[in-house]
């Protein structure tokens, strides 16, 4: 039993631990799940999310959503909102992968129109969208050209050929985040990232068909709001993030983090890994300007995959991406710290909303949300495992508990390390493909440590989301097709 | 193998614990845990390129932490696998002092059997510690 004796149990699916459970905590710490997940997360979820609890600014609480599990700092699946004005920023609290996120794209084809060309499909993706370790992308382009890239986001794409306008409009910020500053970025962040642009890296990041089966969707009005209209319709999913521009921006921003937190500002943290700056201080509002860099390569990079996966669906079915409705339905991300305006005891604050492995999920009729979808609410994708299933959420008015923020995926029960010593990939790759799910990859042992049985059960998860009132279920998603770091 | 790759820590991530009884041979066996995560027999990497490396921190742990982050470094800028070579500490004046050569060639996927790659080395638990036998780190990679 892991579940520290101290948490309160607010509702079947919010739990509280009180700041008295750990010295420092300057607000309690809550969770969101059912008591079986609850009971399920392992010892670091609780160590993690109390330390986050004692970071400078917090608001309310630091929160956990249903899928947490143990990361490194924050929580994967943490959620920290920091006021603005007293409060710190921390790279910890946005996780080294900046803006790792989620693209769906719908198709007007069936399953069974598909199923002939599975195999070939999967291939093509495959050579065209390069994964795993040094994958290197097709868009060639210099380093004083990637500075441009990485203040304009997937407008550059645009402009440079790689996708449609509309994409910009479904895509979470039009996919340019405002005051990006590559006067924030060092050489070194240039240099390890301006190959890897139309990559999709490995670990838990994939590209995925899915088919949407009649009878996993749970709010026709919202799946047919958000395009998925077709018994059987086939869509794609992708997941990853900024590449090693991304990680090494973090990772020089911990560094310079760590040598002015305590001797220039006197804050004390429990984990190094959570090293912060004031929000308002020079190094603060840089890392701010650097990561937003960040934010608009990772938007850049599934804008130029999608690209190339509508160059791959149209060669094959020899019809026009056009032609085969590939509209994309939302680009979210699941790692960031963004601004939003709350009304917090009457009065309207400003804050940094951390969430690391926590998806924005704003309710309908807010600012930020498309057009298209206002009336509805915002588009949340989540990735669940490779062999189980994914999901379209929506989010929802009573998010505002949860400062609008929901689970990312399964979330992981089973180390890496013990999932590679219980699964081997190359039977896992057979058994799929009897289950008919044909699965490409570079690394078997990687295929293994992303096994099904190393994640927790996501149809519990979405349903502790709905349950708590945090995202509502549109659509679940079964993998025909994948192509895996 | 002077170092273990825990079953039960940061499970979305990897953590291994590295030994050696000199620091140098610590900081080459957490630079081989590294390494080992993206490929799978280490052997297989032939020394073609030569990467000469110089570091300097007053902590002896962040100085590791900053040597196993150009590792990574050179895998994704020039897609460089690099074995520690020839790896030389020095403490001057409260300042630890790192010279070393990397040598390894480029990734050749029909060649290096890959594993997972590493985004970054974490500092959640990240410590260098004195042992009876010698020296020990225990380090969580971000993956």
């Amino acid at each position: 039993m892991t579940v520290p004796a101290a948490i309160r149990k607010i509702s079947d699916t919010v739990w509280e631990i009180p700041t008295s459970y750990k010295e420092g905590m300057r607000v309690p710490a809550r969770i969101y799940a059912t008591e079986e997940l609850l009971n399920g997360m392992d010892e670091g979820v609780f160590d993690q999310i109390t330390n986050v609890a004692t970071l400078p600014g917090l608001v309310k609480a630091a929160y956990c959503m249903p899928d947490a599990h143990w990361g490194y700092g924050f929580p994967i699946g943490g959620v920290a909102p920091i006021d603005a004005r007293t409060g710190v920023i921390s790279p910890g609290g946005i996780g080294f992968d900046v803006n790792c996120g989620m693209r769906l794209v719908l198709t007007n084809l069936t399953y069974d129109e598909v199923k002939p060309y599975l195999r070939q499909l999967v291939d093509r993706l495959f050579e065209r969208v390069p994964a795993g370790v040094g994958g290197t992308g097709f868009v060639k382009i210099s380093q004083d050209e990637f500075r441009h890239m990485v203040e304009q986001g997937s407008r550059w794409c645009i402009k440079h050929g790689y996708g449609w306008q509309e994409d910009l409009e479904r895509t979470e910020e039009e996919g340019c985040i405002s005051g990006a500053d590559a006067a924030k970025i060092s050489n070194k962040s240039v240099e390890r990232g301006y190959k890897q642009i139309g990559t999709l890296g490995s670990g838990n990041h994939y590209l995925e068909i899915q088919v949407a089966r009649p009878e996993n969707v749970f709010d026709r009005e919202l799946a047919n709001g958000f395009g998925i209209t077709i018994p059987n319709q086939v869509v794609i999913m992708f997941h990853c993030g900024s590449r090693g521009f991304g990680h090494q921006v973090a990772t020089d921003y911990l560094q310079a983090f760590l040598k002015v937190m305590e001797s220039k500002y006197h804050i004390k943290i429990l984990d190094r890994e959570l090293a912060c700056a004031p929000f308002q201080s020079r190094e603060g509002q840089d890392y701010f300007a650097a990561m937003k860099c960040a934010i608009n390569l990772s938007f850049a990079n599934r804008q130029v995959i999608l690209h190339r996966i509508r160059e791959a669906f149209s060669d094959v079915f020899r019809r026009s991406a056009e032609d085969l409705g590939m509209h994309m339905v939302y680009d979210v991300a699941h790692n960031t710290a963004k601004l939003e305006r709350y009304e917090i005891d009457g009065q309207i604050r400003e804050l940094l909303v951390h969430r690391k492995g926590a998806t924005r999920a704003f309710g309908p009729g807010m600012e930020g949300v498309p057009e298209a979808y206002q009336a509805l609410g915002q588009p949340v994708i989540i990735g669940g495992s490779m062999e189980t299933g994914s999901y379209l959420l929506a989010g929802v008015k009573t998010g505002i508990e949860t400062f609008f923020s929901t689970a990312h995926g399964s979330g992981r029960t089973m180390s890496r390390t013990k999932a590679k010593k219980q699964y081997h990939g190359k039977t896992l790759q057979e058994e799929m493909a009897r289950r008919g799910i044909y699965v490409r990859t570079v690394s078997y042992s990687g295929l293994a440590e992303e096994a099904g049985g190393a994640y927790k059960n996501v149809d519990q998860v979405i349903e502790a989301t709905e349950r708590a009132g945090i995202s509502r279920r549109v659509v679940r998603f079964v993998p025909i097709g994948n192509v895996k770091g | 193998m002077p170092y273990k790759y825990l079953d039960d820590i940061a499970i979305a991530d990897v953590a291994f614990e590295a030994w050696g009884t000199t620091l140098e041979e610590l900081f080459t066996a957490a630079a081989e845990a590294t390494m080992n995560l993206m490929v799978a027999d280490l052997a297989t990497i032939a020394s073609r390129e030569k990467r000469k490396i110089e570091l300097e921190d007053e902590s002896l742990d962040l100085l590791l932490f900053n040597l196993l982050q150009e590792l990574i470094f050179y895998k994704d800028a020039e897609r460089l696998l690099l074995r520690m070579e020839k790896v030389q500490l020095k403490q001057i004046d409260g300042v630890f002092r790192l010279e070393a050569e990397a040598c390894g060639e480029e990734i050749d996927p029909s060649k290096h059997q890959l594993g997972v790659d590493v985004k970054a080395i974490t500092l959640h638990r990240f410590q260098v510690k004195k042992t009876p036998e010698g020296w020990q780190a225990d380090v969580i990679v971000d993956v």
